[in-house]
């Protein structure tokens, strides 16, 4: 970022109000800097036959569009309808209640009308009434319906490039309407004219390649788990063994990338080493893959196609090592995307055995067509079942408060098992306001590919009503530690907590897993896995 | 297109349609034209508008199970599984679409953003909108049941049941039945009421004035204009109730007369009702079918455990292991990794 973030202060100063005497439909679309991400770049799209490849700048007047953009984007739209009953459903039957207008996170953060979810919609509906209903054919701007022009599709561009596909407003919509649908599908229309952003489909090309989004080649993949090893031998005196690629082994695990990449995520990593480690005299078998080493899907905030593409490789990767069935790491859009698409997009899965722990015995039955288990469910029966020694005590410096992660919440319904693994590894555990958590749970304001540099104004305005709530629970209970069960979270969350809650740091629940839990013949752990003193510890670290 | 001149394009519209039965009726006698002929035609585009617009989306499939769930997933035993809100099955999902359409569940979740500098952001309790779209439907179905009378003979017993409750405010207010006023039905007036309050809304709410078309404000006075008809008939300028049920009932039993002197008030309360019936299937109104098929609501979270098929599903092209391998054997055997195929490596 060249330019000199505003102060918390002057960001905060949003109205909501809209401007009464101009409709929106006449109103000017400005694309502004520090909102937009960047284009995406030929090669990435070349690599994995996506259309129109060139080089383009969202700020230039002329997008280089092949001449009957217009026809591919209608025949795309009327595939489309074709094809989901959401789509033509949510095209017909909004009555604009303004029930989700102030649900959305970008507009309380930002105050632009266009982010009122139920506008965000009709950028897409105004078109679809005047090429496919009568009433808009014949009534036009009456029935609300516009022509589709230059100026509307960089409208599109720009608007369904700010909706992070959280779904809050579908949950407060009395018909359901989901705009994260609109968005993924209007998104899939914007692709087919080579309309994208460079964030999601440089990691689209790279997880093509090689198995994730950061373009981790194998050997550098193995490499960076070593160093993470080499922590937790200088930490608690032990080496975990993991394997890699290992055909045979009951379980395949699969997490984001970013959990071997980046800080805080790295210790969520170790977490899970660590775990393992714990549950292999107890009869885990368990294999990492360099191939399918990616949990997250950016193809979802591409198309579906693209999604289905690249999540293919988790059933083949199970497949070829022959396992049982598959573990998956803390993610969110992951998670909604195996939950709700995977078996449907890839299965069905018959080469698989429905999930039993290997430790507990118990059958996660609703993993049963899927055959994936999430990692926190997975934990949570293991401490049901007393099977882990945990030291809370070894957490208490942290207060913490727990982030539900919108594709969890709401595209899946993931609530008590994270909770449950934060009230048996932790002492102090806060909830946040309850209009603020769970299904009402607010983005972290970078979901769904919008986690880049360039649109930080975007990402901090969109992730003020979260850092809102936390700050609520570190003045009220001392909270300085917010947990996530998202990767996505995990990068974009201790940013937005410097920028408006200084001094509340960001982990994963596996991380406090992984300091709480006691392997044996450890030795006396003195530090954290983030290398700071453990608590009673401090003034031996003075000396 | 500002709410300003939204408002008198779709309040033009509606006086409009008010004009024309009563040039029609009053002036130039075409009682038979409003009172038989376009009755027919509006219920015909109503149910072949509906049939064809709940067919049209029946024949999108609904590739992927979508539902927003709005609780705890079904998982370990030992978990409290929000069968409701994130159903496993048909029935959690038929308790839901019940809430849902009966009592509006989701819009009960409503809340008021209130931000404050600091920012200090609040959502407050905010119910008003539930409690108008509650009445504003209730009411409907209510005038829709008490019309019945017109169209059956005997009057069924829930009908007059349903009359009864309706005017139970009567007892109150005039203790001989039938004295000056006939008994006050609530639910016209409820109906009124709560469509000035959608659309008060509408007007002084900045974001929602922003957001509404023609189209949102429209409907509202096309309903208030049948309310208000229909209450000036019922209290202020009678018209001829014996004549006006000869004509229903003739309509109904396909036998249709039209009695002479029935007051051109009715004709246009018929009309805008006709409108009104011809104008659901192809306006936002569809939302009442359209409720039953949303496939955030109408699904259950099961495609974990019960495998859900796309009916359109197509192969896609891959990146396969072997591929992968391809360009990576060399790095991989010199970092230990097992490989398929024992490479090039010197």
């Amino acid at each position: 970022m060249a330019e000199k973030m505003m102060k918390p202060e002057q960001m905060a100063q949003i109205t909501h109000r809209a401007p009464v005497f101009k409709g929106w439909m006449d109103a000017p679309v400005e694309i502004k800097q520090g909102i937009f991400c960047y284009a995406g770049k030929p090669q990435n799209l070349k690599y994995v036959d996506l259309p129109n490849p060139r080089e383009w700048s969202p700020l230039d007047e002329d997008w280089k569009l092949p001449s009957n953009w217009k026809e591919i984007i209608l025949e795309g739209l009327r595939e489309r309808l074709e094809r989901f009953r959401s789509l033509k459903i949510f095209m017909d039957i909004c009555v604009r209640c303004g029930a989700c207008a102030d649900k959305c996170h970008f507009f309380i953060g930002g105050g632009d009308p266009r982010n009122m979810p139920v506008l965000r919609a009709e950028l897409l509906r105004s078109v679809y009434r005047r090429e496919f209903t009568q009433a808009g054919k014949i009534l036009g701007k009456f029935a609300g319906a516009r022509d589709l022009d230059y100026k509307v599709l960089k409208e599109w561009w720009y608007y369904f490039f700010q909706c992070s596909e959280c779904r809050r407003c579908s949950l407060f919509c009395p018909y359901g309407i989901d705009t994260a649908e609109i968005t993924i599908i209007a998104r899939e229309l914007l692709n087919l004219l080579g309309l994208n952003t460079d964030w999601i489909s440089a990691p689209v090309a790279n997880c093509y390649r090689t198995g994730n989004h950061l373009g981790i080649q194998p050997h550098a993949y193995k490499d960076m788990i070593e160093f993470f090893l080499d922590d937790i031998e200088g930490i608690t005196g032990i080496r975990p063994e993991p394997s890699f690629n290992r055909k045979g082994a009951e379980v395949l695990f699969i997490t984001p990338s970013g959990d071997v990449f980046a800080d805080p995520g790295t210790y969520t990593c170790m977490g899970y080493l660590i775990l393992f480690h714990y549950l292999q005299n107890l009869g885990l078998d368990l294999t990492w893959s360099t191939f399918s080493s990616e949990g997250g899907n950016f193809g979802y905030f591409t198309s579906h196609e693209m999604a289905k593409r690249l999540n293919a490789k988790m059933y083949a990767e199970a497949k070829r090592l022959g396992v049982k069935w598959i573990l998956g790491g803390e993610c969110g859009h992951m998670w909604r995307v195996l939950n709700q698409y995977m078996d449907t997009f890839n299965g069905p899965a018959d080469f698989l055995e429905e999930p039993v722990s290997p430790i507990t015995g118990t059958r996660f039955e609703n993993a049963k067509t899927t055959k994936m288990v999430h990692i926190t469910e997975f934990t949570a029966d293991l401490i049901k079942h007393n099977k882990l020694k945990l030291e809370k005590s070894r957490n208490d410096h942290l207060k913490v408060t727990f982030h539900d992660s919108c594709n969890t919440a709401r595209g899946m319904g993931l609530f008590e098992e994270p909770r449950y693994i934060i009230r048996n590894t932790c002492n102090y555990f806060y909830e946040m306001p309850e209009n603020t958590i769970r299904e009402q749970t607010f983005c972290c304001g970078s979901g769904s590919g919008l986690n880049a540099g360039e649109n930080m104004e975007l990402r901090l305005r969109g992730g003020l009503p979260r850092a809102n709530a936390v700050k609520y629970v570190k003045e009220k209970h001392g909270v300085n530690m917010v947990a996530c069960v998202c990767a996505i979270d995990r990068a974009v969350l201790p940013p937005l907590m410097d920028y408006w809650v200084p001094g509340v740091a960001v982990t994963g629940v596996h991380e406090l897993v992984g300091n709480a839990l006691i392997l044996e013949g450890e030795k006396e752990r003195e530090t954290n896995l983030r290398g700071d003193p453990l608590p009673g510890m401090e003034e031996e670290e003075d000396v | 297109m500002n709410f300003f001149l939204s408002i008198v394009l779709s309040l033009g519209a509606v006086l409009l349609l008010v004009a024309i039965p009563w040039v029609g009726v009053g002036a130039l006698d075409l009682s038979g034209f409003f009172g038989v002929f376009l009755p027919y035609v509006a219920l015909i585009v109503f149910f072949v508008g509906l049939v064809y617009r709940v067919v049209g989306w029946a024949c999108s499939p609904s590739p992927f199970r979508i539902p927003t769930t709005a609780g705890q997933q079904w998982s370990l035993p030992w978990i409290k599984h929000s069968w409701i809100d994130n159903p496993k099955g048909t029935f959690g999902v038929l308790v839901r679409m019940a809430f849902e359409v009966l009592t509006f569940r989701s819009l009960f979740r409503n809340t008021k953003l209130q931000f404050r500098s600091g920012p200090k952001i609040g959502y407050e309790w905010e119910k008003w909108l539930w409690l108008a779209a509650l009445a504003f439907h209730y009411a409907f179905l209510t005038v829709v049941i008490r019309h019945l009378r017109f169209f059956t003979e005997p009057i069924p017993y829930f009908v007059q049941v349903i009359d009864h409750l309706d005017g139970f405010i009567q007892a109150g207010i005039a203790p001989i039945d039938g004295f000056m006023l006939p008994s006050v039905w609530l639910s016209g007036f409820v109906l009124l009421a709560a469509a000035a309050f959608l659309f008060l809304r509408r007007v002084l709410i900045s974001q929602l004035s922003y957001l509404s078309l023609p189209a949102d404000y429209f409907p509202l006075f096309l309903i208030g204009g049948i309310a208000f008809t229909g209450i000036l008939m019922r209290y202020v300028w009678k018209v001829d109730i014996v004549g006006v049920k000869t004509l229903t009932l003739g309509l109904v039993t396909f036998s249709p007369k039209v009695p002479e002197g029935i007051g051109v008030l009715f004709y246009i309360h018929l009309f805008l009702v006709c409108a009104l019936l011809a104008y659901i299937p192809f306006s936002k109104i569809v939302h009442m079918a359209g409720v039953f098929l949303s496939p955030t609501r109408n699904l259950s979270n099961n495609s974990r455990f019960v495998r859900h098929v796309n009916p359109w599903n197509y192969p896609v092209k891959v990146h396969t292991y072997e591929e992968y391998e391809e360009e990576f054997r060399d790095k991989m055997i010199e970092a230990g990794l097992p490989v398929e195929k024992e490479g090039s490596a010197e």
